[in-house]
């Protein structure tokens, strides 16, 4: 597989990561590198295979619809770059 | 006090209860050691000797007054990736450089339960990413046997610490082999649970359908002490095991006549070093000595665990580390245009070249369209190397083999080459992909001195009789009781 600049772009974009145009040469390198590696897997025939996700095959668990967590704002919001009044700041969303 | 640096686990606590030593004493002792060499090693991100030892006051005070716990007062060191209330948690990462956890993870507050005294937070690769300790955001950390050669990673700062004798054990985390070969590389006992034993909670999430939570210590006994305080249900895991405790040192005396060890052909390839398999085999010789015999098997899928494992690692990671934005938590860009910018350039900064990669890969193998091509086929891929494994054990009790196909490498030999880096975690990848437990101990030597170790692979929910197999050998031999000199 072979992966174009604008790929890189697109992806970078996705994922919300700034890749600067410096750097595009250099990224699209190492991931192509990369996919070979994990292409070597395309060819076996898995058809009519179930996918697994957890080794025993658990049912994940429902619990009841209790309250069972206290108001810790003060303390989760300590680590906030910025916060005022209970509320996260970013810049302007909505005009 | 003089105190043994290289105590065991088992031994410490001998030690407490016959108040030959206090918890105080003990964790002066590892803080002044870590003091004195940690600028060199680099083990550890940080330490709070207050804490420490306002810790290590109380269980010596519990201990006055007639309390019980099974490693009250023992110390340990966490990975920086375990929350603990108070302290500062960085992943390795730029991203969490500041971050001060709101809570504790439940595998440390556990230990706490079971009396244990937390010396300080280890070093790793940036958010668990990486097999050399190289991408830590805080240095590297260096090998206490060699300080040119890495530690092995993710789990470096965990594995180095208890090598050199800063901590008596530590714990890690393990998503590709991050315990295991550091384990490895350090000449330590290691151990990955089976998948859903630890809770994940308070661990900083990497790819959760592989992460899971285990000791390092220098003995398999000691292992079996630490799983016993570490493993347990828990609510706040949506895939924890609901299950009874169990106590991992039952069965540690059993001798092995009869255990029938799988040695898959897979893992005894022309990819090893030399030296490294004539370690093993002169390891199996040992076990065959001791009652067990050896029958070839085969894994035919299992030389597709690192492809399917790059591809469910980085989709996993690239949605936890979304929750990285620098707007709830982490680091911030100090300018930007617009809220998609700030994001892009927080993450740009905050993030190292690995992570970012392995978003990338992650991103790309979910986006729209290649969702069956990758994750699904990797999916499936897990089922096909799972039920290699089941067949296996039909045949035998345990699998083992390499922990990886060569030893400590030099620091920048494979940190340009991600591939090459990859490919170091060959035989640990399959044991998370199905989620059995999977273990390291060390066994000897290669031609240069650089320490190798022998991987137990069980079936699920076999750990007391892998620590089983483990101590027993440690019994025979001496390589775990061989320490750096520093």
């Amino acid at each position: 597989m072979s992966l174009s600049a604008q790929d890189i772009e697109r992806i970078a974009h996705l994922a919300r990561i700034r890749v600067t145009p410096d750097e595009v040469g250099q990224v699209q390198a190492k991931l192509e590198g990369i996919f070979k590696l994990i292409d070597d897997m395309q060819s076996v025939n898995t058809k009519g295979v179930e996918p697994m996700s957890h080794g025993l095959d658990m049912v994940l668990r429902l619990r009841d619809d209790a309250v069972t967590e206290k108001n810790d704002r003060e303390n989760l919001q300590r680590n906030a770059p910025q916060a005022a009044e209970g509320y996260f700041l970013v810049p302007k969303v909505i005009e | 006090m003089s105190w043994n640096t290289f105590a065991t686990v088992a031994e410490t606590k001998a030690a407490l209860e016959a108040k030959q030593v206090s918890a105080v004493e003990l964790a002066k002792h590892y803080l002044d050691r870590a003091a004195q060499l940690n600028p060199g090693l680099n083990a550890y991100i940080t330490l709070n000797p207050e804490k420490t030892l306002s810790e290590a006051l109380s269980t010596d005070n519990k201990r006055s007054k007639g309390e019980v716990a099974p490693l009250l007062g023992v110390p340990i060191a966490h990975k920086d990736i375990y929350l603990i209330d108070g302290w500062r948690t960085t992943c390795g990462s730029k991203m969490l450089e500041n971050f001060v956890a709101p809570y504790t993870s439940t595998v440390v507050k556990y230990m706490a339960d079971a009396g244990m005294v937390t010396l300080g937070k280890l070093n790793m690769d940036e958010f668990a990413m990486g097999s050399s300790n190289e991408t830590s955001f805080f240095g590297p950390v260096k090998n206490p046997w060699d300080t040119s050669r890495v530690p092995g990673g993710s789990s470096g700062g965990s594995a180095a610490a208890v090598a050199a004798g800063l901590a008596p054990a530590s714990t890690g985390t393990d998503t590709g082999g991050s315990i295991r070969q550091p384990a490895m590389f350090c000449n330590l006992t290691g151990l990955k649970p089976t998948y859903g034993i630890c809770s994940r909670y308070g661990i900083i999430a990497f790819a959760s359908s592989l992460d899971q939570a285990g000791p390092f210590a220098q003995t398999a006994e000691d292992c079996a002490l630490l799983l016993n305080a570490m493993a347990g249900f828990d609510p706040r895991d949506a895939t924890s095991l609901d299950r009874a405790k169990e106590d991992y040192t039952r069965d540690l005396a059993k001798p092995l006549k009869g255990l029938r060890i799988g040695l898959p052909k897979e893992f005894f390839g022309e990819g090893n070093e030399p030296g490294v398999l004539k370690a093993v085999e002169a390891a199996l010789d040992v076990y065959r000595k001791l009652g067990a015999t050896t029958v070839e098997i085969t894994l035919p899928n299992v030389k597709y665990s690192v492809p399917a494992y790059y591809v469910v690692a980085p989709a996993e990671a690239s949605s936890n580390l979304s929750r990285f934005d620098g707007a709830r938590f982490g680091h911030r860009a100090k300018e930007y245009d617009d809220i998609v910018d700030m994001y892009k350039r927080s993450r740009a900064e905050g993030f190292g070249a690995e992570v970012k990669r392995r978003i990338l890969i992650g991103t790309y193998v979910l986006s729209h369209g290649y969702y069956d091509a990758y994750y699904l086929q990797a999916g499936k891929l897990r089922r096909l190397i799972a039920e290699d494994f089941k067949k296996a054990y039909e045949v035998c009790d345990v699998v083992m083999g390499p922990t990886a196909p060569e030893p400590s490498f030099q620091f920048g030999a494979k940190a340009d080459d991600p591939v090459k880096m990859y490919l170091n975690d060959i035989y640990t990848i399959c044991a998370n992909l199905t989620g059995q437990p999977a273990m390291s101990h060390p066994c000897g030597v290669d031609e240069n001195g650089l320490h190798v170790g022998m991987q137990i692979i069980g079936n699920y929910l076999d750990e007391a009789r892998m620590l089983n197999v483990a101590h027993q050998y440690q019994l025979a031999t001496d390589w775990h009781k061989k320490h750096p000199n520093i």
